[in-house]
């Protein structure tokens, strides 16, 4: 056989099972590093013998086999006294010939997610290393998608797997009293990683969009393994509403379309169709979170489509529930917003107001842009224009700026 | 795996207090001492004396230099320690969420180093 398609038929499995390979071994020996080494040598292995001895029949259960002979291989050079832990156990586990025709994988990536976004990691890098364990992203790729550079990433990285190893973090899905809590940090680490696929709205970081994708596939992961948590649902509806209106957010100039002038013709329907299902699933389960909360946010939005009215009564007491779990700033702000469309801008001026003492907005883009618009619709053309100034400075993404630019020229006129 | 359980406490705080207090908080750590061993967890355990009793020792160039104090001058000093035995990181953090020292100041799980 030619290394073509065995090279083809490695990276098909790779992108079936990678996670659940490494899942499979990390959370038998608790060294997510070792199992990943582990598996990167049985793919070369695989690479070297498959052209010669032909593609197994389930390679997922070859690749395991080579593979923890390699971790046992491992553990007996480094001669720790874990070498004889290690064999037992892998060795508690059915061999996996590759006869088996009916051999199938545990499915221990829950568990892997669960040891990932473990209180006891750094909250910052939960969602870079769920991406590297589950899905294999290197940290380069990583690195350039959280903006952070290379080799810092690949040492937080590797410090975080360290940690698991050395101070024993379980992979274990908690039991129910603690569930809810950590359930919060591996959905809090799949919606960083879509969201900074989001923030690239012009689409033009390939990477940075399939983080996107890859985000709402972990969410999906979650929540086809734990159908009944009512907040795995509701971030799955919460980043699939996000998703409905990527391409909307621009113009056929690429420049940037605020939520409120967007064409609802231009939403992906069946994405907000699934969103809404999702949520009113959620919604029986009779047990109400920040997730939920924030999707029937997009969902009141996404009712535009249908009755080409927003109801911002609605919205208003949605953030007024968010904000009371979540306290924060960013909710707060999109309250005031809110707020301003039910009760003219003055009371929308007056809930911004409340926040000045919260110093951490003077630097936030989105303060100065909600300041300024709900200025200027109070007649304030002066302290508008002064705030709009200071939202574009504080803006990176060109089209936005442009947008702020636009907004601050119509003032004058 | 084996844990170490560090209490680390304000010590002026602790003797500013009255009797009564100084003796719920021995109470409660003579009960949370039994509820370890009746878990046949604990490996060991000890109170320490304040940090005022405390020498720190290094040898520079061969040479013994004896230091007056504790290790390092903090507002939170180690007071004591539980050593227990638990199957992972999560049934080591259970039972230091229980310890009397985590309600007045701060319980440090470190693994011990197995060889």
């Amino acid at each position: 056989m030619s290394e073509e398609p065995v090279r083809l038929a490695a990276e098909a499995v790779a992108r079936r099972s990678y996670g659940k390979l490494v899942a499979y071994l990390a959370a038998r020996t608790r060294d997510v590093a070792g199992a990943e080494d582990a598996l990167s040598e049985a793919f070369a292995a695989a690479l070297a013998d498959w052209p010669a001895s032909g593609i197994p029949r389930v390679p997922e259960a070859w690749l395991l086999t080579v593979a923890r002979r390699k971790l046992i291989d491992a553990a007996r050079r480094r001669q720790t006294g874990e070498q004889a832990a290690v064999e037992l156990l892998l060795a508690a586990e059915p061999a996996a010939g590759d006869s088996a025709a009916d051999f199938e994988i545990p499915d221990d990536r829950l568990r892997l997610m669960f040891a990932c976004a473990h209180p006891a990691i750094d909250a910052g890098v939960r969602a870079p290393l769920i991406l590297q364990t589950i899905l294999g992203f290197d940290a380069v790729t990583i690195a350039s998608a959280f903006l952070v550079s290379p080799t810092a990433m690949g040492q937080r990285l590797v410090r975080a797997k360290n940690r698991i190893r050395l101070a024993g973090i379980p992979f274990r899905v908690p039991e129910m009293d603690n569930l809810r809590e950590r359930l919060d940090a591996v959905l809090e680490a799949i919606y960083a990683a879509y969201a900074e696929g989001w923030s690239d709205p012009a689409g033009t970081a390939a990477r940075r969009h399939q983080l996107s994708e890859e985000g709402i596939w972990l969410g999906r992961l979650v929540a086809t393994l734990l159908p009944d948590e009512p907040e795995a649902l509701g971030l799955v509806a919460l980043m699939l509403h996000a998703e409905a209106r990527r391409d909307a957010r621009r113009d056929a100039a690429g420049d940037y379309v605020p939520l409120d002038e967007q064409d609802p013709a231009a939403w992906n329907g069946a994405l907000i169709d699934e969103a809404e299902a999702l949520l009113l699933r959620a919604s029986r389960l009779g047990a109400i979170g920040r997730f939920q909360l924030e999707a029937a946010v997009q969902s009141a939005h996404a009712a535009r489509r249908r009755s080409g009215l927003t109801d911002w009564a609605a919205i208003e007491r949605l953030y007024d529930a968010l904000l009371a779990i979540t306290a924060s700033p960013v909710v707060a702000i999109n309250r005031a917003i809110a707020r301003a469309e039910t009760q003219g801008p003055a009371e929308g001026l007056a809930a911004l107001d409340a926040l000045v003492a919260d110093t951490r907005l003077l630097d936030y883009q989105p303060y100065w842009a909600a300041r300024a618009a709900l200025l200027a619709k109070s007649g304030r053309g002066a302290d508008a224009a002064q705030a709009y100034r200071r939202a574009v400075g504080l803006e990176s993404d060109p089209a936005v700026r442009r947008f702020l630019q636009r907004r601050l020229a119509e003032l004058a006129t | 795996m084996q844990y170490m359980l560090l209490i680390y406490g304000n010590e002026r705080q602790m003797q500013s207090r009255s009797q009564a207090d100084n003796e719920a908080t021995l109470a409660a750590y003579t009960a949370y001492g039994e509820a370890l061993r009746k878990a046949g967890v604990i490996v060991g355990g000890n109170r320490l004396k304040p940090s005022e009793a405390a020498t720190s020792v290094r040898t520079v160039n061969g040479k013994t230099q004896v230091l007056n104090g504790p290790y390092a001058e903090t507002k939170e000093q180690l007071g004591g320690y539980f050593m227990i035995e638990a199957p992972d990181l999560d049934a080591a953090i259970s039972w230091a969420s229980r310890c009397p020292g985590a309600s007045h100041g701060t319980v440090e799980v470190r693994p011990i180093w197995t060889m």
